[in-house]
């Protein structure tokens, strides 16, 4: 059976209840809890002579090896290519990077987004 | 008298750039032409150039809405190719992102069905709802897109005992709405006179032009890879094929809206059968010489992936085909003979997504149209734009003496 307006009884329904939408910044809505955000690397675990496998394995290109050492070198992060999969946290055998919940990263400054943490 | 239309690449009736060159006769078409290839990204030139692993997350940036099939089409091809066992959970894991995907997918692609049509109150509300499926993909995965929840030997993240009271519960309140959705689209007489008998696809047509997905079930083609190719836990599970024998817009809309209803029983099953275990394996980097083709059923349809490897750890070849390509021969068939304002609703109504399909780009060099050569080099066409702007901003007008149009 056709008629007209069959939305209509749901949408004056609607009229009356509380809006879908929060205001952000000014109301957050809860992080769930397998996101992922900002890369943190941990220096302390990080055994230097894997030769990136971060590196290796990061589908951005966004992470870079720096030489710190003679045969040792640690990652850089390139935020402005991050895809924030997560891959390098698991490619990494010593657990040495985990992301993080923190994802308002935008900035005026590219150079304020590669990330160097040691 | 018949005239010709350009339609496209940039149209407001378009989301995405295709060239449809349109005859009519009046308000009538006549005949119709498509030129693809706007939208080309070398993406498996990429996915030659990458490893495997990173190829994970290439394919699942094919498309934005079915990025998970695109990845367990890869994933599943690799696995093939490894004779790698994926764990049972795994594989229900998969499946339930899958599913999860395909409403999503639907109920985004009904709320653009009655945006075409001019009405805009289904397309809100049912974004609205569509939301609900997007919080439950966020819980899961942590992102509302491009999940990364496969990789080569099952899935990253683990579904906890936690997650399923949230996961039942929205999956119930997607089905009411669903449902709700169904009895507005077979009753409201808007949506009805715009699409019954609206770019009608008689079933022969439909299996002589290879149609595939909702487009094929539309008009009555009983073929869906889940059922008749079963791949990951498909083989575990109930469900049925939904058929449609109107072959019309209406007919592969509710195919799509039955489809999220089958897709909520399903996700429901999995999560009540969920196997314990291990969810993934470990799997080798080098995956030894051969080919395979991957097949599953994307929400648009059927999704092949090819992958030849050559014993290293980055394939020789991927070749992606896309359900939107299977189907944009049926399109024009359907176009044809139909009213130019029905161009917008015949075209979505395959749900086509230009960007997943396009896979090659032809450049005419020899120029059949102009005297100058269009092809040039990049370095060349860098020195015309630096000519261009240094001309721009040294001469008070670049037009020459003319009068400057602002």
């Amino acid at each position: 059976m056709s008629k007209i307006g069959a939305m209509f009884p749901e949408i004056s329904r609607y009229l009356f209840k509380k809006r879908a939408t929060v205001l952000y910044p000014f109301e957050r809505l809860d992080i769930p809890k397998n996101f992922r955000g900002r890369p943190i690397y941990d220096p302390e675990k990080c055994s230097l002579k894997c030769k990136g496998l971060c590196a290796t394995d990061c589908p951005a290109k966004a992470i870079i090896m720096e030489q710190v050492g003679e045969e040792e070198s640690r990652p850089v992060f390139l935020l402005y290519r991050c895809a924030f999969c997560g891959q390098c946290a698991e490619s990494c055998p010593f657990g040495a990077i985990t992301l993080s919940e923190e994802f308002e990263l935008a900035s005026y400054d590219k150079e304020s987004l590669i990330s160097k943490q040691w | 008298m018949a005239v010709t239309i350009p339609i496209g690449p940039q149209h407001p009736a378009l989301k995405e750039p295709i060239n449809l060159t349109v005859t009519v006769d009046g308000e009538t078409i006549v005949d119709i032409g498509v030129r693809l290839g706007y939208n080309h990204r070398g993406i498996e030139k990429a996915g030659e150039l990458g490893n495997y692993i990173q190829d994970i997350y290439l394919t699942a940036r094919i498309c934005g809405i079915c990025s998970h099939i695109h990845s367990t089409t890869f994933c599943q091809g690799v696995e093939e190719l490894l004779g790698l066992e994926v764990p049972k959970r795994g594989l229900y894991i998969r499946t339930l992102v899958c599913e999860l995907e395909r409403i999503h997918s639907h109920l985004l692609w009904l709320g653009v069905a009655g945006h075409e049509l001019g009405f805009d109150t289904l397309f809100m509300y049912s974004w609205r709802d569509r939301e609900i499926v997007m919080d439950l993909l966020e819980i899961i995965s942590g992102n509302r897109v491009n999940y990364g929840m496969n990789t080569i030997g099952g899935v990253r993240r683990n579904i906890t005992d936690e997650m399923k009271p949230q996961i039942l519960k929205g999956i119930q309140q997607l089905k009411e709405r669903t449902e709700y959705y169904l009895g507005v689209a077979s009753t409201e007489v808007t949506f009805l006179r715009r699409t019954e008998g609206v770019g009608l696809l008689p079933k022969e047509k439909a299996i002589e032009l290879c149609a595939c997905g909702p487009t094929a079930r539309g008009s009555g083609v009983e073929y869906d890879v889940r059922r008749d190719d079963p791949y990951a836990a498909y083989p575990y599970l109930d469900f049925k094929v939904v058929t449609s024998d109107l072959g019309d817009v209406l007919g592969r809309t509710v195919v799509r809206v039955l489809e999220v209803i089958e897709s909520c029983k399903m996700c429901r099953q999995i999560i009540e059968e969920l196997p314990e275990g291990e969810f993934r394996t470990k799997a080798p980097r080098k995956v030894p010489a051969g080919e395979v083709v991957s097949k599953t059923e994307a929400p648009r349809g059927e999704l092949l992936h090819y992958i030849r490897s050559n014993g290293t750890d980055h394939p020789e070849r991927l070749k992606v085909r896309t359900p939107t390509l299977a189907n944009i021969t049926s399109v024009l068939h359907c176009l044809k003979g139909g009213y130019i304002a029905d161009i917008p609703i015949v075209f979505a109504a395959i749900d086509p997504c230009m960007a997943c399909m396009d896979r090659i780009m032809i450049l005419d060099s020899e120029n059949r149209n102009r005297k100058e050569k269009q092809a040039i080099s990049w370095e060349e066409l860098r020195k015309y734009s630096m000519k261009w702007y240094s001309d721009r901003y040294q001469s008070p007008s670049p037009l020459k003496g003319e009068a400057r149009r602002v």
